[in-house]
């Protein structure tokens, strides 16, 4: 008698894990907390939401007329006032007919950024781009020269003002941070000393009494009868604020570097500056990159205290905008918004690129 | 006959790397010194050109000027040293709070972004990216705006339960009424805190000795709570609540938080809880997977897991960047300023204007603030100490 041959039952199909429903599965309601809050959260999402776009979009008056946005006030979002304001906001009280130069300088030093920011233009021309750009920026935006009006520093105002203070405001201050940074590291006492006190008395202070020194204290400190630029008192104090924190970040590079690098330099016979400038500045300054995005990321956003001492950067531009005039202040909150947007596009893209460039210099150290 | 090395010479030559390094440090504190001796020097000719008066002595005169909110009484006939203490302590008191409420957000928010479920971790992302990238003056404001324009004026607050109220005045909430329960339930909760302390003390030792867990964090709450309500009832029980009344333009009892207090405490929460957040996923993400599995087959239930072994090691990774986060806290208060919340630099602002003693009023701002970064740093150091990893 011969066995029957049995066949075992099938097994079930292995659980798919992949696709659309199994996400939801294991991400919205991978157990019984975790659906709660997904139902909690959608019905709180349908409960407010749709009176969200009611305001921001469908009941919106785009119409540049101040009644039509008092009549929608509280139903709908007056963005009226970015269409009738825009150019105030954006150039804050330069001259109107002469907005195309701050445009056009703004344009050639994002350029010449972004530019900066890619690894393939590390050249040394790019040093000589700046070195042009720079001027040509003053030149075009304070004019007097090539027949073009003259346009004094306390009227420059808006987005190209903030750009340019948070630009030069790290650039200037790099130089600085570098030699401080070497300072701090140095074995000589007395320099050792001078360095810490400078570091750590600035990132002690708020840059709101830095800035309240360059406006009151900094005329103090001229020869009499001598006062400097309010631009150039403020954009000093700015440099000196941020050289301090890009000083740290400095040190974070020096710190990472084998000290076999610099002995190997040393008994090389390279005297202190070359083993700096040519072993361990070249390493450093490209370890610390994202760090000194984040500090140009924090100087941007910084830029918009300068309002306090009266310069009119972005956000002092939106108050010199709406203030004054009583048909448009009860929108300044959608003023703010559309500011808080170019903020937060300007902010998110540099801490985005930092994100990337740390990755690319990684790749390097990977094998 | 043992030899001898040559004598030992100093050389004073510019190839000796000592004698260097003195000369680059003369000229380094030489050209430091003449900048402070020029500059002291212009300061000093200046405002003897423009007949400035210097001097702390106006710290005695009347200030002058009235304050909206202040912790201990002050009237505009008090001198000037009284103004920049209630300054200072709005400042101290913005900043504190803040703080706090910082921490506690900063630290759901950053683990928030483990959470199973991805509508939390979207959400907790959105917001770290979103408040961290706005200027944090920007901040203030809006929510000063949205404070004092959106929120109806006094005669028709937004009123929770008849004992809250939300209006475009600020946000009055009831208060229990001061009394000798009050103050002894506090004496009592501070007794509390050193038996509560002793009994940790206590069962540290016990369990060192006996291996036996006793509860470390119930127990000693507990016991907190029972002093306190001891000396609550000990002082008579007193249940009377000041509750704010709407009468017409006018509040009658509760306590008050001002717009600008409310407007300066969001605005610094709410930015400084996204780098805090970011700070505490970093520290969460330092611990490796394997100690928490270690852990777990050491029979840790999932709460002694996270309390014993993943907390203690993500604080050492977490304490130094959330010291400078604090920090910043505190320096952006000084944004006050702003919207008029009489914070120190808001005060120091003010009798400059009216006394023009520029630099007498900035050296003050800028001591509040040094005295608080630094002896802040030096806790959180010590802290930090205590809590890093003890190597043999």
């Amino acid at each position: 008698m011969g066995a029957v041959f049995q066949p075992i039952p099938p097994r079930p199909a292995p659980v798919r894990t992949e696709g659309v429903v199994p996400w939801i599965r294991a991400n919205l309601f991978g157990d019984v907390k975790s659906g709660i809050a997904t139902l909690v959260i959608l019905a709180l999402g349908l409960y407010y939401l749709p009176g969200f776009f009611k305001w921001a979009v469908f009941n919106a008056v785009l119409v540049t007329d101040a009644n039509a946005c008092q009549a929608a006030r509280g139903t709908g979002a007056c963005w009226a006032v970015v269409v009738e304001k825009f150019r105030l906001i954006v150039f804050g009280r330069y001259p109107y007919e002469q907005q195309w130069r701050p445009e056009l300088a703004t344009l050639i030093l994002l350029a010449l950024l972004v530019a900066s920011c890619i690894r393939y233009f590390w050249k040394p021309w790019l040093t000589l781009a700046w070195v042009v750009v720079v001027p040509a920026f003053f030149m075009l935006m304070g004019g007097g020269w090539f027949g073009l009006e003259s346009v004094p520093t306390d009227q420059w105002g808006g987005l190209p003002l903030t750009i340019m203070l948070a630009t030069f405001g790290i650039v200037l201050a790099y130089p600085l941070a570098i030699v401080v940074a070497l300072g701090r590291r140095s074995t000589l006492p007395a320099i050792r000393t001078l360095c810490i006190v400078y570091i750590e008395l600035v990132r002690g202070v708020p840059l709101i009494s830095v800035l309240f020194m360059a406006s009151f204290m900094f005329p103090l400190f001229m020869p009499v009868g001598k006062t400097p630029d309010v631009l150039l008192r403020v954009l000093a104090g700015i440099t000196l604020f941020s050289a301090a924190y890009l000083a740290e970040v400095v040190r974070g590079g020096l710190q990472a570097i084998p000290k076999g690098q610099i002995e190997a330099a040393q008994s090389l016979g390279l005297t202190y500056w070359q083993t700096q400038r040519k072993i361990v500045l070249p390493q450093a300054l490209a370890m610390v990159v994202p760090g000194i995005m984040n500090s140009f990321i924090a100087i941007f956003k910084d830029t918009s205290l300068v309002t306090i001492v009266s310069l009119y950067e972005l956000t002092g531009a939106l108050g010199l905008a709406l203030n004054s005039d009583a048909n448009w202040r009860p929108f300044k909150i959608e003023g703010s918004l559309f500011i808080t947007l170019i903020y937060f596009a300007f902010c998110f893209a540099m801490s985005r690129y930092s994100l990337w460039i740390e990755k690319q210099l990684n790749v390097s150290r990977k094998r | 006959m043992a030899r001898r090395g040559p004598p030992k010479r100093r050389d004073w030559s510019w190839r000796s790397q000592a004698v260097r390094g003195i000369v680059y440090q003369l000229i380094a504190v030489a050209a430091v010194g003449l900048t402070v001796w020029y500059l002291a020097h212009n300061t000093l000719a200046n405002m003897a050109a423009r007949g400035i008066q210097s001097g702390f002595d106006f710290l005695r005169t009347p200030a002058g000027f009235d304050i909206g909110e202040s912790l201990i009484p002050y009237d505009a006939l008090d001198p000037y040293w009284k103004a920049f203490a209630v300054g200072v302590l709005n400042t101290l008191r913005v900043a504190l709070i803040g703080v706090v409420l910082a921490t506690v957000l900063g630290t759901l928010l950053g683990v928030g972004r483990f959470a199973r479920n991805a509508i939390v971790r979207g959400l907790c992302y959105a917001y770290v990216e979103f408040f961290r990238n706005v200027p944090v003056l920007l901040q203030l404001l809006m929510w000063y705006l949205i404070l004092t324009d959106v929120l109806p004026p006094l005669a028709d607050a937004i009123s929770v339960g008849g004992v809250i109220f939300l209006s475009n005045n600020g946000f009055k909430f009831p208060v229990p009424v001061w009394g000798l329960g009050q103050a002894l339930a506090g004496v009592g909760g501070a007794l509390g805190v050193v038996l509560a302390w002793l009994y940790r003390r206590w069962a540290i030792r016990q369990f060192e000795l006996t291996g036996r867990v006793r509860s470390l964090v119930l127990v000693p709450i507990a016991i907190v709570i029972a002093a306190a309500t001891a000396g609550w009832i000990a002082g008579g029980a007193p249940t009377a609540w000041s509750v704010p009344k709407i009468d017409g333009f006018l509040v009658e009892g509760g306590a008050t938080a001002t717009p600008e207090f409310l407007a300066v405490l969001m605005g610094l929460v709410l930015y400084t809880s996204a780098f805090i957040a970011e700070v505490v996923r970093a520290g969460i993400n330092s611990v490796s997977h394997g100690q928490v599995e270690a852990a777990l087959s050491l029979g840790l239930t999932r709460g002694q897991t996270m309390r014993l072994v993943i907390l203690p090691q993500a604080l050492r990774v977490i304490i130094p960047p959330m010291t400078s986060q604090y920090l910043n806290l505190t320096k952006n208060s000084s944004l006050a300023v702003a919207i008029g919340y009489p914070d120190v630099v808001s005060i120091a602002n003010t009798a400059l204007n009216q006394t023009g003693r520029a630099v007498e009023c900035i050296a003050i701002i800028m001591a509040v603030y040094l005295t608080t970064s630094l002896s802040t740093a030096a806790f959180m150091n010590w802290y930090n100490r205590r809590a890093a990893i003890k190597e043999r």
